[in-house]
């Protein structure tokens, strides 16, 4: 069955409702107007205002309150519109959700998700189009996912309510329209696993989220130049699948890393230092970063095009590890 | 809000009167205790005391039922002694040791407690209302009449989270009982120095929620006043807001050099004693005698004696468990 | 702004220290981390270096002096970075006594004027490898400087990129060690000509590839597996390696050695009786009892057990026994025992039998190369009778046996003929000192008294 991303993703959000009473979905607009980005659409018809159920432009609020009640008792969903907005609520998610299990000495845990639209590509200018999610991936106590398939979309959301901790999902605003087959009986998927999404031996692509389907562009303009690129989908961002990434080095011995973030301070920086700090005799070459341009995501189409990382980007620099007669 | 005399309501009910006095002489004798510890380094970090704001906590603690929640503030010993955490288990926790109520995770401001719904311990001003909103939730949505007491300090009042969490908590009409300790000082910023509206009830009005504020030296007042609020959002009167007159005795956390007030003005506040108060006033029944207080007083002493001896008799977890309580253990 | 090198403290226990020897003069430049003077602080004799750039003031202190810690030793007025730069033109001659040349200079050439430089000039000319006479001084009556030095370096740096760049892998740095392939003959197919590990591996099987066969792109399957080299090439990059870690030994750690005698005869006598019971497949040798002992003391002695790394010993809380093995075609490799404490007598022999026909034979496993805690190496089989052993960076200690044999052995006045070992221990001074070195080689002594117990 052909689904977008945004289904799935709706899907997924139905199905939770539908099989735990405990489980709500808040945030702005996520009711009559049936969500932003349109994720949420028909819920509030099907389920009514207290289940989905929208907030004032209160983010330290909704989440806080998302928190409190996860801690009594509830599964809630708390939608932030972008992750820009997240930062309204920096001080629930990180001085409250991540901290209450350790300060409470073990017990008090936040089963809360929290779901929000990251990325740039949609020319929505620089308060709509930062990619900060590893920002929260360097925070003990949360865990972060970036589906990047439909599959992920569908099945991560059921998993991570399962999760007794906060969890985070960010989703790249630009996969939404992503469209491909997803089985009837597509259902939960694990959050603890990178995956595979290409095999090759000369190259490691290790990406995440909005990145994923360049990459895997990139490495299809490898194979026809005869380099053979595998690719890595972290998938989860926090805790990081180390055991994949290092697999995936062990075998090509060359890596580059595909983050939509900065690259000064990055989830891309975390990744290549451990590739270096577990895998360095190992290396053929040193290890290479596709990121966005240090600036604020500028407004205009081109502008943003050439701010972001791209298939072209990531070619380049495959070609450069490997390097020699490539 | 200026210091009067002592007066000396008379209790109407001298047996829960002299329960109040017991409870604020507890919190006064584990700050007590907590001051000479630290001074000695056996508690170490933040400690902030709340010597002098006792009939606030007593008073608001004594409407509540045990399935009630508690959130407070850094400023919370005496909220976790008199919601039900042993002085030992509190001690034991400033001390760092695996006994400690957090297991020794969370220090002086962090206390936190399980078993009596009491979910700290939040050092960030203002921080604990939007969970105190969720609390709140989760019992409408489940259909429990539970109610959850949030106490703030007048601080918070400048913070978005404040008003964030009235408007959300009367719009959506959450079980919430907001408590805000007006200590006239955020630190060391005094109240005119940093709020334009200095009446906080009437800020609190102005997200339509019953609002009011209440002597927080006369634990009578406070008591009854909490009472009518505690039952009214219990009874789906949507959210309240108490503002609560106190003032701590000491300074803002151990020691600081107390340049921002006057010290006249620091003993005009201490002959309201809120312990003092209600044991002259008890004392005026004729049916509470010097031999009466004496006994309280020993008694709660040998308390505070045996809570240390348990403190002391504690070790820290092992360094080996560093890493536990970051995410649930399956 | 006159700043002042004073006394360091060069140890937690550091109260005073005497001087030995300035290394500067006054008017000379120095920068941060110029070795100034030699010091000794009742350990140790060590170099302190200048913490800032400027130029000698003036020597307040002088040999044979001893001060506390913190004492100003010299005054040194701080210089901005352009008045380093040598004078253009030199005003004053001023010779250089012959009695400054330092003997050691670095193979100057035959017949050429040794150029004078002050100390910590010479120092960093030796440091980069530079013969001094080369350099062309342009200080004052061709005095080098240190920029003359500096420029030399960088031009050599130069010559040897125009010559050939090479880049080596991290892993195929690893491969031509484990290998002894020399990466400086092997062509680069990698990222800037870099030799990448596919390189090495292609070279060990001496089909060393040329342009775009080099691609991954274009190779078959998985990188070819590791073939046996060549024993006498092996053996090269063996005795290589084995170079280099021992210079560095010797350079970084201070050793000390210890020995005694260790009667072996109530050992031996109890090792006969159990081996009369065994088949020969299950008997034991004398090693495996020395080094059971060995393990069993080093848990006792922990400063002994771990290793040495960013300027702190680490103890180990486990002893991963390192065994030193000769191998057939020269070279020596030294495998770990895992948990050797925590092993039996019979395990232990099993153990050793494994890995000393592994390490014959090339097959160890990275594990055991890569984390001995504390290494062991008996020759007594080569007919040596004492051992002094060079440490195994990072560890921190060596313990050696020599020949287990019959020497005559007095005894509550009485001369009797006993199977006898010598057992020395080389140790770092870093860490360990004699009371504690001579406490392990005691309780190594104890255990082998009471062989029953092990």
């Amino acid at each position: 069955m052909e689904t977008t991303y945004r289904e799935a993703m709706r899907t997924a959000i139905r199905e939770a409702l539908l099989q735990d009473d405990r489980v709500f979905l808040m945030g702005e607009d996520v009711g009559a107007y049936g969500g932003c980005f349109a994720v949420s659409l028909g819920l509030f018809e099907e389920f009514g205002p207290e289940r989905i159920r929208d907030t004032p432009l209160s983010e330290s609020a909704f989440v806080g309150a998302g928190i409190g009640a996860a801690l009594n008792g509830m599964r809630p969903i708390v939608e932030i519109m972008t992750v820009n907005f997240s930062l309204l609520a920096l001080d629930q998610i990180v001085n409250n959700a991540a901290t209450l299990l350790h300060m409470s000495g073990g017990q008090f845990n936040v089963p809360l998700v929290i779901r929000t639209t990251t990325g740039a590509g949609r020319q929505l200018g620089a308060q709509h189009s930062h990619s900060l999610e590893g920002w929260f991936a360097h925070v003990p106590g949360l865990r972060i996912l970036t589906p990047a398939t439909v599959e992920d979309a569908r099945g991560m959301l059921w998993t991570a309510l399962e999760d007794p901790d906060p969890v985070l999902i960010f989703e790249h605003g630009s996969l939404y329209n992503l469209s491909s087959e997803l089985a009837e009986d597509a259902g939960p998927v694990d959050i603890h696993a990178a995956a595979v999404r290409r095999e090759g031996g000369d190259v490691s692509l290790i990406t995440y989220g909005g990145t994923l389907p360049l990459t895997l562009e990139a490495a299809d303009r490898l194979a026809a130049e005869g380099i053979e690129a595998e690719v890595l989908d972290l998938r989860t961002l926090r805790p990081l699948d180390d055991a994949a990434i290092l697999a995936t080095v062990v075998k090509t011995h060359r890596a580059v890393v595909v983050d939509e973030g900065w690259r000064s301070g990055s989830l891309s920086a975390e990744i290549s230092a451990r590739i270096t700090e577990s895998a360095f005799y190992e290396l053929d070459a040193p290890v290479g970063r596709v990121c966005s341009a240090e600036v604020p995501i500028p407004y205009a189409r081109d502008l943003e095009l050439a701010a972001l990382p791209s298939a072209e980007r990531v070619v380049a620099a495959a070609r450069q590890a490997v390097g020699g007669g490539g | 809000m200026t210091a009067g005399k002592p007066h000396a309501r008379p209790p109407a009910d001298a047996v829960a009167a002299g329960d109040l006095l017991r409870q604020m002489l507890r919190v006064r004798r584990l700050e007590e205790q907590c001051v000479e510890l630290y001074s000695a380094a056996r508690i170490r970090g933040f400690l902030h005391v709340y010597i002098g704001e006792e009939a606030v906590a007593a008073g608001i603690m004594s409407t509540l039922g045990p399935e009630d929640a508690v959130v407070a503030t850094y400023r919370e010993h005496g909220h976790a002694l008199l919601r039900g955490v042993s002085a030992g288990a509190i001690l034991a926790e400033m001390y760092g040791h695996v006994q400690g109520c957090c297991r020794g995770r969370g220090g002086s401001m962090h206390l936190f407690d399980a078993a009596t719904h009491f979910y700290g311990g939040n050092a960030i001003v203002a921080g604990g209302l939007p969970l105190a909103v969720g609390l709140a939730l989760a019992d409408r949505m489940a259909g429990r009449s539970r109610v959850t007491a949030c106490f703030f300090g007048e601080g918070a009042a400048a913070e978005g989270e404040f008003h964030e969490s009235l408007n959300l908590a009367a719009l959506w009409r959450l079980p919430v009982l907001f408590c805000c300790e007006n200590n006239l000082y955020a630190m060391g910023t005094a109240l005119a120095r940093s709020q334009s509206q200095t009446d906080l009830a009437l800020k609190a009005a102005a997200y339509e929620l019953p609002a009011w504020s209440v002597d927080g030296m006369d634990v009578l007042a406070v008591e009854e006043s909490a009472r009518r609020a505690v039952d009214a959002v219990r009874a789906g009167g949507g959210p309240h807001f108490l503002e609560l007159r106190t003032y701590r005795f000491r300074a803002h956390s151990m020691f600081d050099p107390e340049r921002y007030r006057d010290k006249t003005e620091v003993a005009r506040w201490t002959e309201r004693d809120p312990i003092l108060t209600l044991r002259r006033a008890l004392e005026e029944t004729g049916r509470f005698t010097e031999d009466d207080w004496n006994a309280l007083d020993r008694e709660v002493a040998a308390e505070m004696a045996a809570a240390v001896r348990f403190a002391e008799s504690g070790a820290p977890e092992p360094l080996g468990d560093l890493q536990r309580f970051v995410y649930s253990e399956r | 702004m006159v700043g002042e090198f004073r006394m360091p403290s060069l140890g937690a226990d550091m109260e005073r220290g005497t001087l030995v020897e300035w290394l500067v003069t006054p008017g000379d430049h120095v920068r941060r981390g110029d070795v100034m003077a030699t010091v000794d602080t009742e350990k140790t004799v060590m170099d302190v270096e200048s913490f800032e750039d400027g130029v000698i003031a003036e020597l307040l202190a002088a040999p044979g002096e001893t001060l506390t810690v913190g004492t100003p030793m010299a005054r040194i007025t701080p210089t901005p970075a352009s008045v380093m730069a040598p004078p253009a033109t030199a005003p004053v001659s001023t010779p250089v006594p012959e009695a400054e040349v330092e003997p050691e200079q670095t193979t100057p050439s035959p017949g050429a004027r040794v150029p004078s430089a002050t100390p910590p000039v010479r120092r960093l000319a030796r440091g980069l490898g530079l013969d001094l006479t080369r350099i062309t001084g342009t200080g004052k009556a061709g005095h080098v400087t240190r920029a003359d030095v500096e420029r030399a370096a960088a031009e050599q740096r130069t010559d040897a990129g125009a010559v050939r760049s090479v880049r080596v892998s991290p892993r195929a740095r690893r491969l031509a060690g484990e290998l002894g392939v020399d990466e400086a003959n092997v062509a680069g197919t990698g990222p800037h000509g870099a030799v990448t590990g596919g390189d090495i591996l292609r070279a060990a099987k001496g089909n060393e590839p040329t342009g775009a066969e080099g691609r991954p792109g274009a190779q078959n399957g998985p990188g070819p597996t590791p073939g046996p080299a060549d024993p006498g090439q092996r053996a090269t990059g063996l005795r290589r390696r084995i170079g280099t870690l021992m210079s560095r030994s010797k350079k970084t750690i201070p050793h000390y050695y210890l020995g005694t005698t260790i009667d072996l005869q109530a050992a031996l006598t109890w090792m006969h009786a159990v081996n009369a019971q065994r088949p020969v497949s299950t008997r034991l040798v004398p090693a495996a009892l020395l080094l059971k002992a060995s393990a069993l003391a080093a848990r006792q002695v922990p400063e002994l057990n771990g290793f040495y790394t960013e300027a702190r010993f680490r103890p180990s809380p486990v002893v991963h026994l390192g065994v030193a093995v000769a191998l057939r075609e020269g070279g020596l490799v030294a495998p770990a025992i895992h948990a050797a404490d925590t092993l039996t007598v019979d395990q232990m022999m099993e153990r050793l039998r494994d890995v000393v026909t592994r390490a014959r034979t090339g097959h160890l496993r990275r594990a055991e190369i890569a984390d001995p805690t504390l290494t062991v190496t008996a020759l007594g089989e080569l007919g040596v009778d004492t051992v002094y052993g060079v440490i195994y960076p990072p560890q921190v200690a060596l313990v050696g046996f020599g020949r287990v044999r019959e020497r005559p052995w007095a005894q509550d006045g009485m001369l009797t003929v006993h199977q006898a070992v010598n057992a020395t221990l080389s140790a770092d001074h870093r860490v360990s000192d004699g009371l504690r070195g001579g406490r392990f080689l005691d309780l190594i002594n104890d255990v082998l008294q009471r062989p029953e117990e092990l």
